[in-house]
């Protein structure tokens, strides 16, 4: 138990009490200006109420869907997957090439990497421009698109390894009793690897999509525009706080994401039970 | 064009550069139980799956029933194989798994669900039907891979070590079993194995393999009674054969302090040289001292139930023999053991031959 104890104050100082607190500050109108800084009241359930009638909130959440749909579900998992079984039963060689590349865009810096897409994108002199030949505002014309592209390309490393570990883990006999039998590679997929896959793609999807659904990143390369048009929830929270400086509904914001995660998260567990 | 299967100049080199088959030439008749024997890395293996097609060739070609397959796709070769690890897909239930490979073939499913029935109950697992693999035991799904692979009617089967993964006993049941399937079924089928006492047992005919290159091809018989060379008289029969150094000197084969008569059915032993005498531990006698053959302090007596494997020591010469229950010698005593004439092989030594 005493081994436990730094660990513990540490959980609770920077993990509990800011939990709690932003529970209770959902509750109050808290604000760093005005009357309510020197003085935040308990309103109740007040700003939730507010929030659930707030377009706002509801396009933010719709955003955040198809950021979600796009780049975690489509872009991730989808094309992770098909990377993986592409190189599958390629040469280990070329395989180990392929994952070094993708996990490079996994290791480098937030900060860096969103620094290289606006380099990328940018539209006077973006490489994008250069090789398409172009003028475009990558940023500006397609801002949800690039968004999605960016979030595609910088977390598939996770997929391609998680889903490569799985294919890895079907035994070639399997495979090799349904090419006697005659069937495709297509139908090998179908069949047998993706059944065999099925516990890797649930807990795949459920991370990547709890991680998409949280990321703060695309504000980096965005700031939520133009016009409100990449402000997913993770981007509308901060905004709330601390531009508008209204804790409150902030917080309100943050419980109901929170919730949100927690239905999702219980649907895929389930399901992943149900054999 | 005879045999069945026809596999001519065969060779398969991999990309890290193993040569797993050297040339290979091997015909295998129709109806036959072949079993192809060998130490692991022998090529056994490879040549079952090229024949499968489940490895590209690098050189030679594959005839199955009068066409060749060399370059045909393993789905249309009309084989069915059975795997060490039986391959059952766990998600799929008994019947879902022997159906399979008909479902692929598009097999409408009146039809499929009458050969699904009917290879359940050639083996005994019509009961099972609804189970998933992981909830029957490991000789109920060694049953249903070969449930599976009867159903698709195959020309040939190919075994790839089906018993290696059962417990002893089971393994001599299945071993019956699958003996008399193949009899009934009367379809061509090549067996795999490690296991000498699995391959004399179940083949027809079989095959001894070393470095890619077959080194004996006969009946099980052939295989205990003249092996062709030490290699292969080393890897059959469940008690070791004698093997020793020896020399020829006056018409007689000498062996450390013993002088041995030159075996009937040696044909060339030239005076001086240099052989190797083999005998079977089944085929010595005991007799008592110095009456000729080989005499020695008894070393270690083994029980195998119904006889016992006696080695003596003759001068830090080893020589075993087997004998009755019953009538073992007492550890410690000196007794002679004298190897049937009939029975014994002499190998050049240099060349490791029979002659």
């Amino acid at each position: 138990m005493l081994f436990l104890f730094p660990s513990a104050i540490f959980i609770t100082i920077f993990l509990i009490i800011p939990a709690v607190w932003t529970l209770y500050l959902g509750l109050t109108n808290y604000s760093l200006t005005g009357l309510a800084a020197a003085n935040p009241k308990f309103v109740g359930l007040q700003n939730y109420a507010k929030v659930l009638k707030d377009p706002e909130f509801y396009n933010s959440f719709k955003l955040t869907i198809i950021f979600v749909i796009g780049s975690a579900i489509i872009g991730q998992a989808l094309l992770g997957f098909i990377i993986a079984w592409t190189f599958s039963d390629k040469p280990g060689k070329l395989r180990s090439f392929v994952e070094v590349i993708i996990i490079l865009a996994w290791m480098v810096p937030s900060s860096v990497v969103t620094f290289l897409w606006s380099a990328f994108l940018n539209g006077q002199n973006g490489t994008l421009n250069k090789i398409i030949g172009g003028q475009t505002e990558w940023l500006i014309t397609h801002p949800m698109l690039s968004i999605i592209v960016f979030n595609s390309w910088r977390g598939a490393a996770f997929s391609v390894l998680l889903f490569g570990a799985a294919i890895a883990a079907v035994p070639k006999s399997h495979l090799e009793v349904a090419r006697i039998a005659g069937a495709s590679k297509y139908r090998q997929l179908r069949d047998i690897i993706v059944p065999a896959s099925r516990g890797h793609i649930l807990t795949n999807l459920l991370l990547i999509s709890l991680w998409s659904f949280n990321l703060f990143t695309p504000y980096l390369l965005t700031g939520g525009g133009p016009g409100g048009k990449t402000e997913i929830l993770p981007i509308f929270v901060y905004e709330k706080a601390l531009r508008y400086f209204n804790f409150g509904i902030a917080s309100a914001i943050a419980t109901i994401m929170l919730l949100i995660n927690f239905v999702f998260a219980l649907i895929v567990i389930r399901r992943g039970k149900q054999k | 064009m005879s045999g069945f299967v026809e596999v001519k100049n065969l060779t398969k080199i991999f990309p890290n550069g193993t040569k797993a088959l050297d040339s290979l030439n091997l015909s295998i008749e129709q109806g036959e139980f072949f079993a192809l024997l060998g130490p692991s890395g022998c090529g056994k293996t490879t040549l079952l799956r090229t024949i499968g097609g489940l490895e590209q060739v690098t050189d030679g070609e594959i005839y199955i029933d009068n066409t060749e397959v060399t370059y045909v796709e393993p789905g249309d070769r009309n084989i069915a194989m059975v795997f060490q690890d039986y391959a059952l897909y766990p998600h799929m239930s008994v019947e879902e798994n022997i159906g399979y490979p008909l479902k692929v073939r598009k097999i409408e499913k009146g039809l499929r669900a009458e050969r699904i029935l009917t290879a359940a109950q050639a083996l005994q697992i019509q009961n099972l039907m609804d189970r998933k693999p992981s909830q029957i035991s490991g000789g109920q799904q060694q049953r249903v891979a070969v449930a599976r692979a009867m159903a698709t009617r195959p020309n040939l089967y190919l075994f790839d070590e089906p018993l290696s993964n059962l417990d002893a006993r089971l393994r001599l049941e299945a071993r019956t079993f699958l003996k008399q399937l193949q009899r009934e079924l009367g379809v061509t089928t090549i067996l795999v194995t490690h296991d000498q006492s699995e391959s004399l047992a179940l083949a027809d005919r079989m095959a001894v393999m070393e470095l890619g290159t077959i080194r004996q091809l006969g009946s099980p018989a052939e295989f205990f009674h003249r092996p062709a060379n030490l290699f292969v008289a080393s890897f059959i029969g469940s008690t070791p054969m004698n093997l020793l150094d020896g020399k020829i000197v006056n018409g007689m084969v000498h062996v450390g302090d013993s002088h041995i008569n030159v075996p009937f059915a040696t044909k060339s032993a030239s005076e001086g040289q240099n052989v190797v005498l083999g005998v079977r531990p089944e085929y010595v006698s005991v007799s008592s001292p110095q009456s000729g053959g080989f005499t020695g302090v008894v070393k270690v007596l083994e029980n195998l139930g119904t006889h016992y494997l006696v080695s003596i020591d003759c001068n830090g010469l080893l020589v075993r023999g087997t004998v009755p229950d019953g009538e073992e010698p007492t550890p410690g005593s000196i007794i002679s053991l004298l190897p049937d004439p009939k029975r014994t092989l002499l190998y050049d030594k240099k060349s490791g031959d029979l002659i």
